[in-house]
């Protein structure tokens, strides 16, 4: 009996075994052919152009084809001395440091007031996402044309309660903060919906929990509504973090070239696109970008070893 | 109790309507400027009703730059970016979540490096390539970064893990292959996934301007966002102009977005919730 048994099932393992290698082999072929496009499609429009712009970085004027004359570090050592990527990169941070907390509390409030039984959510939530959806050159204009010195919305208003407004674009005092003001109005709509995602998972039961003790509404926006919000908070702050950090659009389309005021605002990557592309020196620009891939690749590990200690998954 | 709520109420709305304000007054003032005269626009104080409507600056913007074939230019670099990313995603996606093979993990980091490394660091190799191909001006050039998707690939793949295995291993019983399974079940349980991503990619296309700028200088190849960025550049101080032709470059995708609210809402909340 026991041969036997056995016997059958060296059998059938035998018997069984070419086909899961068979039909394993099959899996494996359509896995890579599935991947294929995004995988080809990936290296060369991504993974390769990492390894060329590093490239380029070292070499002087890197023009078509020819990738210019190798100069070691001297692009990083230009960078250094710059005084341009001095403040741009002082810009960029304080840009940052400013825009970012800021939108990401306002956006916090509306998500949390949205978030109660009030009536005419949808039209609220349409309104504040309105921004979002509008083409950053239209904004950008728009913006431009509110600041005006002489004829903007925005010192008419400050005229009517017995204030000078400044000449916001190009004085050195405001320049800045209207960059700021321009990406908080942007941003906001985009991180309240995903704060309001992140609200409407936190179970109801905690609340009533919290009611049954008798905690106030502060008490639970702190002690629960916080730490059951904290994994969408770290990922608002991450990528907030980052694209505040590639701030673009509304420098180009405000300070343009050369225009008063730029030398406030200027960021790295608008140095970036300055250097590669209007001036033509892709060398440099292109130690610009590795610098700053090194300041995000920093700053993303350190937000990754602080997250332990403030982000609280379920 | 009750009469608490109801002024609890009350101030909500009170905070909620004055951050509305500040959200629509710019966007209202757009509009009112696109539709008063040069003269009346630099009237102070500044006059919040129009005096007298001069539709004439939508006309006058219209023929001072070819927004038809900017209409035309983002629908297509919209259209096929979303196809592509959309498509290859879920498939690469697919098999990422639900096959075993070699190299998988190693193949992955291919995707997770470049959603790591700022897009600045790719632009030039992409701007050769695309010289190099001959698409500089080109619809060609504005669908090419975003023809494929790492985010995409990456958002798909939390889709098609959540799938439990037992639908997969009763087709695979039943003897479909690979491409069945995906094509035929798997695909249709992730149209959610699909939507928010290609809603996503959409966004994403219609705001970029970098790449744009840099590609197709001839206006007749430029999106949107390049193109009313071109119309800056050469009357920079013809308000109304100016807001009348960012009135036609937002109407699109305004209109696209009240039509499809819940989706556009939705899909960004996914972006985010799933990652």
């Amino acid at each position: 009996m026991n041969t036997n048994i056995s016997k059958n099932n060296i059998s059938s393992i035998v018997t069984k075994e070419p086909k899961v290698t068979k039909k394993k082999l099959q899996d494996y072929g359509w896995a890579y052919l599935m991947i294929a496009p995004t995988i080809i499609g990936l290296i060369i429009l991504n993974i390769w152009p990492i390894f060329y712009t590093l490239n380029l970085s070292f070499h002087q004027n890197g023009d078509f084809g020819s990738s210019g004359q190798f100069v070691g570090l001297a692009n990083y050592k230009r960078l250094l001395s710059d005084p341009n990527v001095g403040s741009a990169t002082l810009n960029t941070f304080k840009y940052t440091l400013v825009s970012v907390p800021i939108c990401i509390i306002l956006s916090l409030l509306i998500a949390v007031l949205l978030n109660t039984k009030i009536k005419g959510k949808t039209i609220y939530r349409t309104i504040y996402f309105l921004p979002v959806i509008a083409a950053p050159a239209a904004i950008a204009m728009v913006w431009k044309w509110l600041f005006n010195a002489d004829f903007g919305l925005i010192n008419y208003l400050l005229s009517l309660v017995g204030i000078h407004g400044p000449n916001w674009i190009t004085s050195p005092d405001t320049a800045l903060i209207s960059l700021i003001i321009i990406g908080i109005w942007s941003g906001i709509g985009y991180n309240m919906v995903i704060f309001l995602a992140g609200l409407q998972d936190i179970p109801k039961t905690f609340y009533e929990a919290a009611d049954i003790d008798g905690a106030g509404p502060f008490s639970k926006f702190f002690n629960i509504t916080i730490p059951l919000i904290s994994p969408t908070m770290f990922f608002v702050v991450m990528t907030s973090i980052i694209s505040s950090l590639q701030v673009f659009d509304y420098i180009y389309m405000l300070w343009g070239t050369d225009t008063i005021g730029l030398e406030y605002t200027q960021s790295l990557v608008f140095l970036f696109y300055k250097n590669s592309f209007l001036m033509n020196d892709k060398g440099y620009g292109s130690a610009i970008a590795m610098f700053l891939l090194v300041i995000i690749l920093i700053i993303t590990v350190i937000q990754l070893k602080l997250q332990k200690k403030w982000v609280h998954y379920q | 109790m009750n009469r608490k709520k109801r002024s609890n109420h009350i101030i909500i709305h009170i905070i909620l309507i004055i951050g509305a304000i500040g959200m629509l007054l710019p966007l209202f003032w757009m509009l009112k400027t696109s539709l008063v005269s040069l003269a009346e626009s630099t009237k102070i104080p500044p006059t919040f009703i129009p005096q007298e409507f001069m539709w004439s600056n939508y006309s006058d913007v219209i023929n001072l730059l070819p927004f038809g074939k900017f209409y035309i230019n983002t629908l297509l670099m919209i259209l096929f970016r979303v196809l592509g990313s959309v498509f290859f995603s879920a498939m690469a996606a697919y098999a990422f979540a639900r096959i075993k093979f070699p190299g998988r993990n190693l193949l992955f980091m291919i995707v997770l490096i470049q959603l790591m490394v700022p897009s600045q660091i790719f632009i030039i190799p992409q701007y050769m390539l695309a010289s190099k191909l001959g698409w500089l001006n080109s619809i060609k050039a504005l669908i090419m970064p975003g023809i494929v998707s790492a985010f995409g690939t990456f958002l798909m793949r939390q889709f098609f893990m959540n799938i439990p295995d037992e639908l997969e291993e009763a087709a695979i019983l039943d003897g479909c292959n690979r491409w069945q399974i995906f094509s035929k079940i798997m695909l249709p349980l992730t149209k959610s996934g699909m939507v928010s991503l290609a809603i996503f990619t959409a966004l994403f296309a219609w705001k970029d301007l970098m790449w744009p700028l840099v590609v197709n200088m001839s206006i007749d190849k430029m999106p949107l966002s390049a193109g009313l960025a071109s119309l800056q550049g050469q009357y920079s101080t013809n308000y109304p102009q100016l807001m009348a032709g960012s009135v036609i470059a937002i109407l699109p995708m305004l209109i696209i977005f009240i039509v499809f609210q819940k989706q556009f809402i939705e899909g960004i909340a996914t972006t985010g919730s799933k990652n």
